[in-house]
């Protein structure tokens, strides 16, 4: 068993290490793809050779962004099929749909127009290339699309059926699965952040060359852009959240309660804005679970349901079966201990269905197949012997999700003044707060990618240890492989990944430098 | 009118032609193929063929035997 918890530690750390680092890669994508696609439309209107050049500066750095983090992804999958075959195979063709489609449809499309905007300059009309570079840019989004689509699945399972025969989750309704709610505002909320992503990152390069004062003229028109796509982008990531918040107190109101290091909950209750937990403090004890905290009255029965006077479970009155509707009404539920008994029934009718297949016996096994649905909504409570060990990590999930709020809420800010300064330049320009404003804004390119993958950890550890959940853990998602093996393959990983994102900021640096020293405004196509 | 082998033969050349002159003339573009000439040769040549085997294939060649072991692997992490 603690070969075991090492391989799932393990697996688990080496996949998050590759997903951190490919999502440091995709947002950009995301979010420069339509940056670029803006300015050149800007050209194609008006044939000023200025925009061109300044299209031109930004898709340079959209290639290398693009051709150092293009593949990263398909390492995951990797992982899928050694260290997570289980899971794997459990998942059926619920993964496998999306996942294909993003192959076959949305990298292909990518792939093939990127070609075109980067080689097409003279060589296509400007018409088709200006449609191949908003090609590129919106077959990235349909590529976030369907991997969305699969995590979401993963984080609320509809659509499907289980067939103890295959040992596969079957698809009955594939517009289920694409148009759940937590699809819907997943991918909405991630492509968006995407745009904000990309909008701080324009933003805080312009205003390097500001401060260096290095083209001038292209540095305000790149921030007249890019803050325009960065306010949109964190405008719209901020409402979807409120989306996304309200689609998680429904389906993982375990991990809402996490996030909040809710144990008991309320009606009315409270949003902890600061806050300093107490680490000592575990479910079903009568320690104060913060150390210090500064709340906002009513704050979480807002977020949840958007009643002030709603009712929010903690973790402790989900372990005992309290919930509460979608309109924030109090309901008894079943709790974690019936849950673990059900699950466990479940899977003693999974061996009984086993036996009488491997004894012939398909009437039996048939009829064992109709018990196993009833119960298979608790399935994977039947793995966990006691209810504490089905909670998240709350200080990991309690923390990422105050550092995306404050600084998603410090970036909304910090890009709207960037909005209002590139339209309104005499508000910047000789002004004592110039250049701490472009020290800012260089600030800000790191802080929204920790803003970015904060967002990640919250969505992934505060559903732990589900890999699919409720129905799935991760200690039986894992492969019975050696936890040696994946430490190697873990820091293997650690090394290819860091040359990587070495190599993306220095040629970036190299190109940014160099080309700031450029004329950008005039070019030639 | 041409005949519609040259039209095709001229599409195939055409495109050849475009990514040719694309790779010829590309500065930055010489290095980032380079490394995702590497990224990819490591990933699949090394990577997945010695240490990312498909770890189900290894366990049966069969799909029912695939889906045997998972059961079975569920029924005895209960």
């Amino acid at each position: 068993m603690e070969e075991l918890i090492n391989v799932v530690d393990w697996s688990r750390a080496q996949f998050a290490l590759t997903a951190i680092y490919h999502w440091l890669f995709v947002p950009l994508t995301l979010g420069l793809g339509i940056i670029v696609a803006i300015m050149e439309t800007i050209y194609w209107k008006s044939r000023d050779e200025k925009w061109l050049a300044t299209t031109k500066f930004w898709m340079l750095l959209f290639g290398i962004n693009f051709a150092i983090g293009v593949a990263t992804g398909i390492i995951l999958e990797f992982e899928f099929g050694t260290n997570w075959s289980n899971y794997s195979w459990f998942v059926g063709d619920i993964f496998g749909a999306p996942l294909a489609i993003e192959g076959i449809l949305a990298f292909f499309m990518e792939s093939t127009f990127i070609a075109v905007m980067f080689f097409g300059w003279k060589k296509v009309s400007p018409k088709f290339h200006l449609a191949s570079t908003w090609l590129t840019a919106i077959g990235a989004s349909i590529s976030a699309l369907w991997i969305l689509v699969a995590n979401a699945w993963m984080q609320h399972p509809v659509g499907m059926e289980f067939n103890p025969e295959t040992m596969r989750n079957e698809m009955v309704d594939f517009w289920a699965i694409v148009t759940s709610p937590m699809a819907v505002y997943k991918f909405f909320h991630t492509v968006f952040s995407g745009w904000a992503l990309a909008g701080v990152f324009v933003v805080g390069i312009s205003g390097w060359m500001l401060l260096k004062k290095r083209n001038v003229e292209h540095s305000f028109r790149s921030l007249k852009v890019g803050a325009a796509v960065g306010f949109a982008g964190i405008l719209i990531t901020i409402l979807t959240g409120d989306g996304s918040a309200i689609t998680v107190a429904r389906h993982q109101p375990m991990k809402l309660a996490a996030l909040e290091g809710l144990y008991d909950g309320n009606h009315g209750q409270d949003l902890v804005a600061v806050g300093i937990l107490n680490a000592d403090k575990v479910p079903g004890d009568n320690i104060e679970p913060y150390h210090f905290e500064i709340s906002i009255p009513y704050g979480l029965s807002v977020l949840a349901t958007h009643d002030p006077n709603a009712f929010v479970p903690g973790i402790n009155d989900l372990i005992e079966g309290r919930s509460f509707t979608p309109d924030g009404t109090p309901v008894n539920t079943v709790s974690y201990a019936e849950r673990i008994a059900r699950g466990k029934q479940a899977q003693q009718t999974l061996k009984l269905f086993n036996e009488a297949r491997e004894a012939g016996n398909q009437a039996t096994a048939d009829s064992l197949r109709m018990v196993l649905k009833n119960d298979f909504q608790y399935f994977g409570y039947g793995f966990f012997d006691k209810p504490e060990d089905i909670v998240p990590n709350v200080p990991l999930t309690f923390y990422s999700f105050r550092v995306m709020v404050v600084i998603g809420g410090l970036l909304f800010v910090f890009l709207l003044a960037a909005l209002v300064f590139a339209y309104k330049r005499h508000l910047l320009e000789g002004k004592s707060w110039e250049k701490w404003f472009y020290r800012l804004a260089i600030l800000c390119i790191p802080l929204v990618y920790l803003c970015s993958v904060s967002g990640w950890v919250v969505a992934e550890v505060g559903r732990q240890p589900w890999t699919i959940q409720d129905l799935m853990p991760n200690h039986v998602a894992i492969s019975d492989i050696n936890a040696g093996y994946v430490q190697t393959t873990f820091f293997i990983f650690a090394v290819i990944f860091t040359t990587l994102l070495i190599a993306d900021i220095c040629i970036m640096r190299k190109q940014i430098s160099k080309k700031s020293k450029e004329n950008l405004d005039s070019a030639k196509l | 009118m041409k005949p519609a082998t040259n039209l095709k033969k001229n599409l195939f050349q055409r495109i050849w032609l475009f990514y040719a002159d694309g790779f010829k003339n590309m500065t930055v573009g010489k290095t980032l193929w380079a490394i995702i000439l590497i990224k990819l040769f490591i990933m699949f040549a090394i990577l997945k063929l010695f240490f990312f085997p498909d770890f189900l294939s290894s366990q049966s060649d069969t799909e029912e035997g695939k889906a045997s072991y998972v059961r079975n692997e569920f029924i005895q992490r209960t």
